[in-house]
């Protein structure tokens, strides 16, 4: 995800405080039943400030008891007669609120966390992070109470409706690129359809979701409606994903685990399944395109925290006639940066989120520079300490080489040359990822057909980046089932019941 | 609705691979035979495909649905009118269709041309009409943007169909599918090809460009793992067990993650209250179970009646349960078919035996009938207990369990306590019971103070471990579209 062009409609907002000094670290205990608990096993696991590689503090470690534990109070607070199976749609909504006004309480705490523990620059995340969070939570919160289901004419002597039930316990599995957000588009619409949630943070950055669950307590959330218990993926997340009392599963994270998570919920009870996965998403500039603006939105929709972002615009595919300039401009755009502490205001490009991806960033611009590519700025680690990458660009990118084809998930940019629309458009459909793509043009007809030839569940047009709430956002292909966001947000969160009554008389 | 004489005679014209509008032999050579379960011989013999099938399938349905084909830029409304047209030609061969259906799977030939082709012809016409009213939305996104989303068809979709209503079943998939404009491959039952490929060849007739619709016979383990775990497959739609519907998922989970849609088995709870008009729920349950001999998904297998009207209960529906003849489906003094296969049969002979052992009291039935064919007598046990097999397990035939309840809270639990939750109904005439207990039974459908009641315009499927996703309805066109979100930048936003 990317900034867009504006921040917010309130200019207030656009005034960032410094984050906070001698933050303390209140939580890290699994929150479940609305009180914190110990490991089952004694165990806890450090949590790791990626621009110093000094540890923050150390978290209980949730394993497979700890999430039976969760389990069973979820299920619990999802019986039929508790508060919360009984509670008014729109009081949901009025708790979500709730915290969406807790959230904007502390959000300079928030914010100063994430950037801590996420490596994010402190102004994107108390900006974006926070901005976006809190948008989520009061949308989802809007439509608890009007979640409806239909009445519908069918044959015979009848009556027939349909409801729209919570569908249960739902498993949440968070990525760290966006710990607070991505804890938000989960929970959000879960609870405004009236689920319970058992959410798995990534084992990188926790300490958001567990302030977030102190949080959902002071709002005043049943127990056991939100259970956190932070943990390793094949640990605590798999046995979310194969336990036959959760009744569905999210996971945002890579495309590899997301297949292990289709297949364990078909090895176990068949759970509904949601996947918000990987991608190598593409952009497509035509020659008659803004051409500063392309530039920019391309270089951000790549670049934005650290090329973190599950839509990463990473094969920038440039019409022929404008290819040097637009890589000259490039060039210029990528140099423009201050590594180091994102909590400083002077910063403007932070750390890789731990030793296992900048090892892989770092892998594959080797293997660029080996393949051919011209490796044009940037290329190398920086810094003494912290996993600090250069802002790197190559251009005269081939399709068959590893930095255009694999996931890099970090500060590269691919730019290559294509000579026409039916040549592009295949290339950069090219590939078992499809979660978003750009298309930048002056000429509608080319805006209207290209953006519907993509296979992409997300197409931008003269810009890039920069999720809404009320659009639904997804994958084509490998890079997800199912949307999230937007009304379409709610399908995934709901099961669907047909009543029909036998009446004596029917009428239209 | 008058009933025609099934047709004598009735010659099998199609029995290959339809690909690309065009009949293939498969690549094996191997053939399969298709049984008359009545009188266990063989109808014919189908040309069996496999993976190397499946292959050449999916390439035709990939190439019928590229950018720029016929199907890709056709109309919306000619879908539809395409879709209708196949309709016209089902009622056109309303009465061959029918006497098929119910020599190959077993079905009383009346039930075939009134319900199953009746049902498959509305929902045809439904789904065609739905193809030009698939709408996205503008939506009024945050900043000087224009946003909307497309519900654009997912691809190419694998199909794997069940032999309880080949036909029926087969119209519940491509019609959502096609009104949404998806190319179709899709492999009918091993036991019940035939309906399907006299189906493919109205496709074509109808004028469907080739390669949206294909048509794979063949065995699961090989043609329909094939479809599931392809690679270029977007979508796999399963009716069938619930044990292969974990097969089914999991394969998806091992290759592409396509998309998954699974209508599931069930062990569906009907609970009648003593206030309840006591004839029509007698005869309501009986039909929920025994229906097309027990082989729905649907089949109302656990019958919870109130202590006081038990006994009553129970005698009604004994009566009830002798008023068969069996025989050849065929015969319009027939009432009962036989079972699907040798497999299905001792399945549930196994099941009927377990319940005597375990203490069911048997009040009819209990056994096989007649010197060929799968028949089995209809069957009924009463004082059934919750752990009793019969109690739990899936039969799929003529066997009714009749159990006693005491209190609404304990139906309640004992009816959700099943992996299951394919569907349940409720019998009173109270207004806040039929209301309080249909909102807490944990089943895709509910009917109260009625069984089996399935219309297009209704979403259906599965709680729980009976299925993913919904079919019928608004609802299964979700389960047949890819939502693409396209966000143009403008210059300034009004509202």
């Amino acid at each position: 995800m990317s900034s867009k062009e504006k921040t917010s409609s309130n200019p207030a907002e656009e005034t960032i405080p410094t984050p906070l000094t001698n933050l303390k670290i209140q939580f890290t205990k699994i929150f479940i039943n609305n009180e914190w608990h110990n490991s089952v096993s004694g165990k806890k696991f450090p949590v790791i400030n990626p621009a110093t590689e000094e540890k923050i503090c150390d978290v209980e470690e949730g394993d497979k008891e700890d999430v039976d534990k969760a389990v069973k109070a979820a299920r619990e607070a999802f019986q039929l007669g508790s508060p919360w199976r009984t509670m008014d749609a729109s009081e949901r909504g009025r708790l979500l609120n709730k915290l969406a006004d807790l959230m904007e309480r502390d959000r300079l705490l928030l914010a100063t966390m994430e950037s801590l523990n996420g490596g994010k620059i402190f102004a994107h995340a108390y900006l974006m992070d926070l901005g976006l969070s809190v948008n989520a939570i009061r949308y989802n919160a809007s439509w608890a109470d009007k979640i409806q289901g239909r009445t519908i004419p069918i044959d015979g002597k009848f009556f027939s409706y349909t409801r729209h039930e919570p569908i249960g316990v739902c498993g949440q599995i968070l990525p760290w690129n966006f710990p607070l957000v991505a804890l938000v588009l989960k929970m959000a619409p879960a609870l405004c359809c009236g689920n319970t949630v058992v959410v798995k943070p990534a084992e990188q950055t926790p300490l958001t979701a567990l302030y977030l669950a102190s949080l959902v307590k002071e709002a005043g959330f049943p127990p056991g409606v939100v259970n956190i218990v932070p943990g390793y993926g094949p640990t605590a997340g798999a046995a979310i994903s194969s336990h036959m009392d959760v009744d569905k599963v999210s996971f945002t994270g890579s495309t590899e685990v997301g297949l292990l998570i289709k297949q364990a919920a078909g090895k176990s009870n068949l759970k509904r399944v949601t996947l918000e996965l990987g991608g190598k998403s593409p952009c497509i500039v035509f020659a008659d395109a803004d051409l500063d603006n392309a530039v920019e939105f391309a270089h951000q929709g790549v670049f934005f925290h650290q090329g973190q972002c599950c839509i990463a615009a990473s094969r920038l595919f440039v019409e022929e006639s404008i290819y040097n300039e637009f890589v000259r401009k490039s060039i210029e755009r990528a140099k423009k940066y201050t590594l180091g502490n994102p909590l400083k205001p002077e910063v403007h490009q932070g750390p890789q989120i731990d030793k296992e991806q900048y090892t892989k960033i770092l892998d594959l611009i080797e293997s660029g520079k080996k393949e051919g590519a011209k490796l044009e700025c940037g290329g190398d680690p920086w810094g003494d300490k912290g996993y600090f990458i250069q802002p790197t660009v190559f251009s005269n990118v081939t399709d068959d080489m590893r930095i255009a084809k694999e996931e890099i998930f970090g500060p590269v940019q691919q730019i290559m040359k294509f000579k026409t629309i039916d040549e592009v458009i295949k290339r950069a459909n090219n590939t078992h990822y499809g979660l978003a793509a750009g298309v930048f043009t002056k000429d509608l007809d080319k805006a209207l057909t290209v953006s519907s030839a993509l296979q992409a569940g997300t197409v931008w047009v003269n810009c890039y980046g920069g999720p809404s709430p009320q659009v639904p956002f997804g994958g084509f292909k490998m890079s997800g089932n199912g949307r999230e966001m937007g009304e379409y947000g709610l399908h995934e969160y709901i099961e669907v019941k047909t009543v029909t009554v036998k009446i004596s008389e029917k009428n239209s």
